[in-house]
């Protein structure tokens, strides 16, 4: 079997998952096309990050578990820009948070110009240290006050600064601000790898792991206890969409008309329409990233990458600046992250930092990209939907092992009440199976690079 | 000025609870340190394991309880524990013959062990959901205290109270005595000594006739000992839940770095630094300084450097600065 139909039929296969979930109600399928385009979205969503974790791991050996913290940070861009800002919350306290963080930014970095531009010695570690001591408590003392005038303001409802929408309480209407925030989404999680790899990358590969773990807790921490900046775990919710909303399509009389046309009553009809929305504008997006991806692979600068990856004491030699190159992919691979981060968000209208998991967000991604084959980018995408599907599929499957292995025995005797128990936390045993399996038989994964 | 309530107040707040909490992380970071000495990659699995091991205990004592067997004043747990470290051996021994054996035939890259792991950490993190669930479970019994608020302040008269519970002082014996345990075994045993020379330098190690399978084997036994009884001093201590565990990963790991990995006296320094920075930082000072402060000066904040929820920023900033300045760590680990 060649390598093109190998791959043709993968691609075949894994989208008859889909259709299959779409169309039947057989074995373990819910036959619902809802359903079906909802994995979809996600499914996108996943392969996107696979992607971005893809350039970094695949192109250059870099290994990050910190995805979910890009993701996180994506999500808060989407609260940023699309939301309206709270009255009156930008002259109360606003401009005295970012002041505060001025303040801060500016100690951190004169203590790193002390330490350049000092020789090293007693009173160098002195100053540094009576500076960091000092500028923490006027960032603190100028930081808590605006803090505090901001959460003060109906901290039922509001309480944080808001964002841009200038559409006030109107702001629904401006939707397609959500499809602005996915690129700001990229750039945030950009500015946050360009700290960590400056500070990181210089280490070895399970030093900057635990870096990149440590990192994502951090931003998940900030995100879950800074009121002002995202609601905290008070969440924000009703983000506005960039897809119409259901409830105006179904009073829409065109809408009905066409609906009609096609056989669909319009409540179903508007709930498909609004999904293939979603699929559409994440298919474009995977597209674009994916197209760019594959440039970048066969261009001087991916084969440059390559090298990198497979030899770097040979690239040094070669004149090429490893920390420099290993700083660029680590940024972009990090955006990628952080824009389907945001479109994630905007997906589910809502941000809560409290869902935001390590198992989820890092470690599922880091297996779509080793079942899918590291190196490959169509590789990423494939094992993004086989995945995702097997993510959300496994608990149904696991209700019906346990159907099919108690089905002798009594509604209440204790293995059938065990299995039924059981079947809920099926989902991480399979995908470390799955994981270890690829791992040790196919390490090159489905896809493998070329 | 009151100086003696002010030290009893920081003890009760951030000297007792830090010593514990290190005590802990010391013996999960031995057990890291120890993988990463001897088959030279970072186990993110460890925090499973801990689960692993913890989960087994409580199962074991529910038995133990339904059998009406308890250990007087002492938890239960403590008489469960020898039998729930025998089962989590044998959970890692097979891990080690069917998964990680594999790849150090192979000699694989130890970033590729480390993706293993993860692997290893969700099957692991599954079998303790299918076992035990995700709740939140409280499984110490007996005493709860060896000195309570109201005792200490009878006995010495201060306004402060000192509460020092049970499951605090038994983690400080219990680690003790681990740890006294695992440094004569690597210092004085055949088997011990030859571990330590394997994780010098496996080729003279294995050109002097050690057989690496074997101190593979001690090391996942040792290891497998190490986490259990580290989680089950952290659960009978706060509580048990798997997630939990798993986020113990990082201070765990913050504290084998810091004290330089692969060496096992720096992870117990580096588990009390870890340890007693989290604590302090994240402590409200208002008390102490009230007691300090001559009369009038007392703090209106509450004198707290940082929420506690950014504890783990703490272990992390350490972790960076120590990384960036010193990458052995404190104590020397091994070389990169």
């Amino acid at each position: 079997m060649t390598l093109t139909m190998r791959n043709t039929l993968l691609v075949v296969a894994v989208a008859a998952l889909y259709i299959l979930e779409g169309s039947t109600t057989f074995w373990i399928f819910s036959g619902s096309w809802d359903s079906a385009l909802k994995m979809i979205s996600f499914a996108l969503i996943g392969s996107i990050m696979a992607l971005g974790v893809n350039l970094q791991w695949g192109f250059a050996g870099l290994f990050n578990i910190g995805i979910m913290g890009f993701v996180a940070l994506g999500g808060l861009a989407t609260v940023l820009i699309s939301m309206p800002p709270t009255p009156g919350a930008w002259s109360a306290g606003g401009w005295q948070i970012l002041l505060g963080l001025a303040l801060g930014a500016a100690t951190i970095i004169g203590a790193v110009f002390l330490f350049r531009s000092l020789p090293k010695g007693r009173k160098r570690s002195a100053l540094i240290l009576a500076l960091l001591i000092g500028g923490f408590f006027v960032f603190r003392a100028v930081f808590d006050g605006g803090v505090a005038a901001v959460e003060a303001i109906n901290p039922a409802a509001t309480g944080y600064l808001g964002g841009l929408n200038w559409g006030g309480d109107n702001y629904k209407a401006n939707g397609w601000l959500t499809i602005v925030a996915w690129p700001v989404g990229g750039l945030l999680a950009a500015g946050a790898a360009w700290i960590i790899g400056k500070t990181a990358l210089g280490l070895r590969s399970d030093y900057l792991a635990i870096a990149t773990l440590g990192i994502a807790e951090i931003i998940i921490a900030v995100m879950k206890n800074e009121d002002w900046l995202g609601r905290g775990v008070k969440n924000v919710v009703g983000l506005p969409r960039p897809v119409p909303y259901e409830a105006d399509l179904q009073v829409d009389p065109s809408f009905i008309e066409r609906a009609a046309s096609l056989g669909l009553d319009p409540v179903t009809a508007s709930t498909l329409y609004t999904k293939i929305g979603y699929v559409v504008l994440f298919t474009i997006v995977l597209l674009i990233l994916l197209w760019l991806a594959q440039r970048a692979l066969q261009s001087p600068w991916g084969r440059m990458m390559r090298a990198i990856r497979d030899n770097e004491v040979a690239a040094e030699a070669m004149g090429k600046n490893v920390t420099a190159r290993h700083l660029q992919i680590f940024i972009l691979g990090s955006a990628i992250c952080g824009i389907a981060g945001a479109m994630m968000t905007t997906l589910d209208g809502q941000l809560t930092p409290g869902t935001y998991q390590p198992l989820r967000f890092t470690f599922l991604i880091w297996v779509m990209v080793i079942v899918g084959g590291s190196g490959n980018n169509f590789g990423s995408i494939l094992g993004g939907f086989l995945i995702w599907w097997l993510w959300v599929m496994v608990e149904p499957l696991g209700q019906w092992i346990a159907q099919v292995t108690t089905a002798g025995f009594d509604p209440d005797h204790w293995f059938r009440i065990r299995m039924e128990d059981a079947s809920a936390h099926f989902r991480l045993f399979t995908m470390g199976l799955v994981l270890l399996l690829v791992l040790r038989f196919s390490p090159k994964g489905l896809m493998p690079e070329r | 000025m009151d100086i003696l309530n002010a030290l009893v107040a920081l003890a009760n707040y951030v000297i007792v609870p830090g010593l514990a909490y290190g005590a802990q992380l010391a013996l999960g970071a031995l057990g890291v340190t120890l993988i990463y000495g001897i088959l030279r990659f970072s186990n993110f699995a460890h925090g499973d394991t801990m689960a692993f091991g913890t989960a087994m205990t409580i199962i074991l004592t529910n038995g133990l309880l339904a059998l009406g067997i308890t250990f007087g004043p002492l938890p239960t747990a403590l008489l469960a524990l020898p039998f729930a470290i025998m089962l989590t051996c044998v959970l890692v021994l097979v891990t080690d013959r069917v998964v990680y054996r594999f790849y150090r035939a192979q000699k694989a890259d130890p970033v590729i062990l480390v993706i293993v792991s993860m692997g290893v950490m969700f099957i692991m993190n599954g079998i303790v959901r299918f076992t035990i669930g995700v709740r939140d479970i409280q499984f110490a019994d007996g005493e709860r205290f060896i000195m309570s608020v109201p005792t200490f302040k009878k006995l010495t008269g201060l306004q402060e109270g000192l509460a020092i519970k049970t499951t605090q002082g038994i983690t400080v014996v219990v680690a003790m005595i681990a740890v006294a345990l695992l440094f004569w075994f690597l210092n004085k045993t055949r088997t011990g000594k030859s571990m330590r020379a394997f994780s010098d330098n496996e080729d003279l190690a294995l050109l002097s006739g050690i057989n690496p399978e074997k101190v593979v084997m001690v090391t996942w036994m040792i290891v497998a000992a190490l986490a259990t009884t580290a989680g089950v001093l952290y659960g009978l201590d706060k509580s048990f839940k798997a997630f939990t565990y798993f986020q113990l990963l990082l201070p765990i790991f913050a504290s084998a770095v810091v004290g330089g990995l692969g060496n096992p006296l720096g992870a117990i320094g580096g588990g009390f630094v870890i340890a007693f920075s989290e604590v302090t930082i994240t402590y409200a000072f208002k008390k102490v300084i009230g007691y300090m402060a001559p009369g009038g000066w007392e703090p209106d904040s509450l004198v707290q450097l940082l929420s506690t929820d950014y504890k783990f920023a703490v272990s992390f900033a350490i972790l960076i600065i120590v990384l960036l300045f010193k990458p052995t760590g404190l104590f020397k680990g091994q070389s990169v």
